[in-house]
């Protein structure tokens, strides 16, 4: 999982968590000793062999990975190149969120916590928060936005029955962000508990913690390209961004690999230019959120934008740091697709492979018709959820 | 306007009130700083509406977004702190996140605070770190101070860094909380302003978060050069309006 930790490459963060000036730990003074305390073990937990051993052997019994890396025949040959899926849809919960809530719930274990608390969107990191806290009987407490909450029942119903609590965030947009601020004021007000986030966002250490505990997704493509292609490296890969974790953990072993074409996929909702997107790096500029200084979306005066996207997962109105400087360097390709785009993508790659994804992953698959493709290209795209959350929002819009 | 140290020097116990900018309405900034000052509050922390105000509890989030609705920005706020520049006595400061700062240009913004007399501010998601290595020239350049806050669970040596940065106040928040009233001071609070105040450090202290009234104020006088009203004096304001804000404080230093 840690392959990289000899090697100082310009996609590290350095000892303050920047990659390049985005990054930081921008924290009231309060959440200080908690942010320090995780600062000061998590590469030391991570690194150890019975960290190791314990997240190896969850991810392999009880998640089922490695996840299959399905060559999709079909929808190579209508798009005229070599498409690889990277089948995160069928972990345990649903999505790659379980690969990080494993990790980070070890991680919380070894600092000897007791309570867990996480923020969610989609309502995917809730449940693979709460799954994990029911396996190691920890209390857990998600905080949700009002109207994710109506737009993702199910999920809410998961995350009741696995025994989390969660609170409904009712300030702002009532979406993820606002999720996310009142996570962190409940952090403040017990710092007793574990603040187990779900993104390659947040103060340091969390974006490089999350990042490699997704690294996983690229460590598996590696070995199974070697062994399904003959070459660990594709040309290209494709994943979604909202905050970003799938994308950094299916990006992570290929940060060096500069010929591997990296695509950034992010919710343009109705259209970029339309006031209702979330297409972070189109829209936003530099700034601060939920305590890293990164891109994100705002107003003249640095008031932060209401994203919009049909994808709970996507409207967030920043990214990650890493993204934000593989987005600068321009080390990454960022695109977007629209609500509608997404859709599309979704109903074809459920009529032509079998298989419905989560609307996240729809973005990424959604630009496979704006690229130029060659024959023996070979591209993965990182099929990062499964599209069971989602089937409300695909039957309204199949009818129409 | 008079400076925060000369306040200091000046007075054993200090009051210091916050309020949202532009709430409960746009022009009523100026007005509230005119009746804080008549009614004898020593220095004013003008709150810089966000809308992600992460440290800030219900009282100051809601003042804040009824702040924006009515157009507050950095510009506007900036505009009314200079028409009352060469009549305002009552030292000010300012009291916003990080991310409004950077977004509207560092320099711009201590330019600006110059230009209006402010020489303190207080940004609570800036910590020490990211202070000294980005922050401390440039605001050292515009002879503006920053305000660190220390809690209960700051070490002993982190406190003494903080103490040695620290040239207007140390704001000691009260409890592991974000703002609002919490009633009482307890006795674990107190044995926390107990150590503080046994540490004997050279910059004034400031208690903040959590007091309210005349009693918590008074408690707070006993460990600290003086303490900070807001979500208490926001609510009394919505409810009350501007014109009674005398009774407000009154109520406190009588």
């Amino acid at each position: 999982m840690t392959e990289n930790k000899n090697m100082k490459s310009k996609y590290q963060p350095n000892k303050n968590g920047y990659y390049g000036q985005f990054g930081g730990a921008f924290i009231p003074e309060l959440l200080y000793p908690n942010v320090k305390e995780l600062e000061e073990n998590y590469l030391q937990i991570l690194e150890s062999e019975a960290f190791k051993k314990e997240y190896k052997d969850l991810l392999q019994h009880y998640v089922g990975r490695p996840s299959p890396l399905y060559l999709a025949k079909r929808l190579s040959k209508k798009y005229g190149a070599t498409i690889y899926l990277k089948r995160e849809d069928l972990n345990h919960t649903g999505a790659h969120k379980i690969n990080n809530t494993i990790g980070q719930i070890l991680v919380a274990k070894h600092l000897g916590k007791t309570k867990i608390i996480a923020e969610t969107g989609a309502g995917q990191h809730g449940v693979a928060t709460a799954t994990v806290c029911a396996l190691m009987n920890l209390e857990c407490v998600v905080f949700m936005g009002e109207i994710d909450i109506e737009r993702q029942a199910p999920n809410v119903a998961r995350m009741k029955m696995l025994g989390a609590t969660v609170i409904a965030a009712t300030s702002g947009s009532k979406t993820l962000k606002d999720a996310t601020n009142e996570a962190i004021r409940y952090w403040i007000q017990h710092p007793e508990t574990y603040y187990l986030i779900g993104s390659v966002v947040g103060p340091h250490p969390y974006p490089d913690m999350v990042a490699r505990l997704q690294a996983v997704i690229s460590e598996e493509m590696k070995v199974q390209l070697k062994a399904q292609k003959g070459k660990e490296n594709p040309d290209t890969i494709i994943a979604c961004v909202g905050g970003g974790s799938n994308a950094a953990g299916a990006f992570y072993h290929y940060l060096e690999d500069e010929e591997v074409a990296l695509i950034a996929v992010e919710a343009a909702g109705l259209g970029v230019d339309t006031g209702k997107s979330a297409a972070t790096s189109q829209l936003g500029d530099v700034g601060v959120i939920h305590g890293s200084k990164t891109m994100l979306m705002q107003d003249a005066y640095g008031q932060i934008t209401e994203p919009y996207s049909i994808s709970a997962g996507l409207d967030y109105p920043g990214v990650g740091p890493l993204h934000a400087f593989l987005h600068e360097t321009k080390r990454a390709k960022f695109m977007n697709a629209t609500d509608k785009e997404a859709l599309d993508a979704a109903y074809e790659l459920t009529k032509i492979e079998g298989i419905i994804p989560a609307l996240e992953s729809a973005h990424a698959l959604a630009v496979l018709p704006k690229l130029a493709l060659k024959k023996d290209q070979v591209i993965v795209v990182n099929l990062s959820g499964r599209g069971d959350k989602d089937m409300e929002t695909y039957i309204k819009h199949i009818e129409k | 306007m008079k400076s925060i140290n000369n306040i200091f020097k000046e007075k054993q116990h200090v009051l210091s009130i916050f309020f949202t900018a532009g709430f409960p309405n746009l022009e009523d900034t100026t007005k509230i700083i005119a009746e804080l000052s008549t009614n004898n509050v020593d220095f004013i922390e003008v709150g810089l509406p966000y809308s992600d105000p992460l440290a800030d509890g219900p009282t100051i989030q809601d003042s804040s977004q009824v702040a924006l609705q009515n157009g507050m920005n950095l510009d506007v706020v900036f505009e009314q702190l200079k028409t009352i520049k060469d009549t305002n006595t009552t030292p000010l400061l300012l009291m916003g996140y990080l991310n409004q700062v950077i977004k509207y240009g560092e320099d711009k913004f201590c330019q600006q605070c110059k230009d209006c007399g402010v020489e303190t501010v207080i940004i609570p998601d800036l910590p020490m770190l990211e202070y000294k290595n980005h922050y401390q020239q440039l605001f050292d350049r515009y002879g503006i101070t920053n305000v660190f806050l220390i809690t209960p669970h700051t070490s002993e040596a982190r406190i003494r860094k903080i103490d040695a940065l620290t040239k207007a106040f140390i704001y000691v928040v009260a409890s592991a909380s974000i703002t609002g009233a919490k009633g009482e001071v307890s006795q674990q609070q107190i044995n926390y302003f107990e150590r503080i105040k046994a540490m004997n450090l050279q910059s004034n202290l400031i208690i903040g978060f959590g007091i309210s009234d005349k009693e918590t104020f008074a408690t707070a006088c006993q460990f600290a050069n003086g303490a900070i009203i807001g979500s208490a004096f926001i609510k009394h304001l919505d409810t009350n309006g501007v014109a009674r804000i005398g009774e407000f404080v009154q109520g406190i230093l009588e």
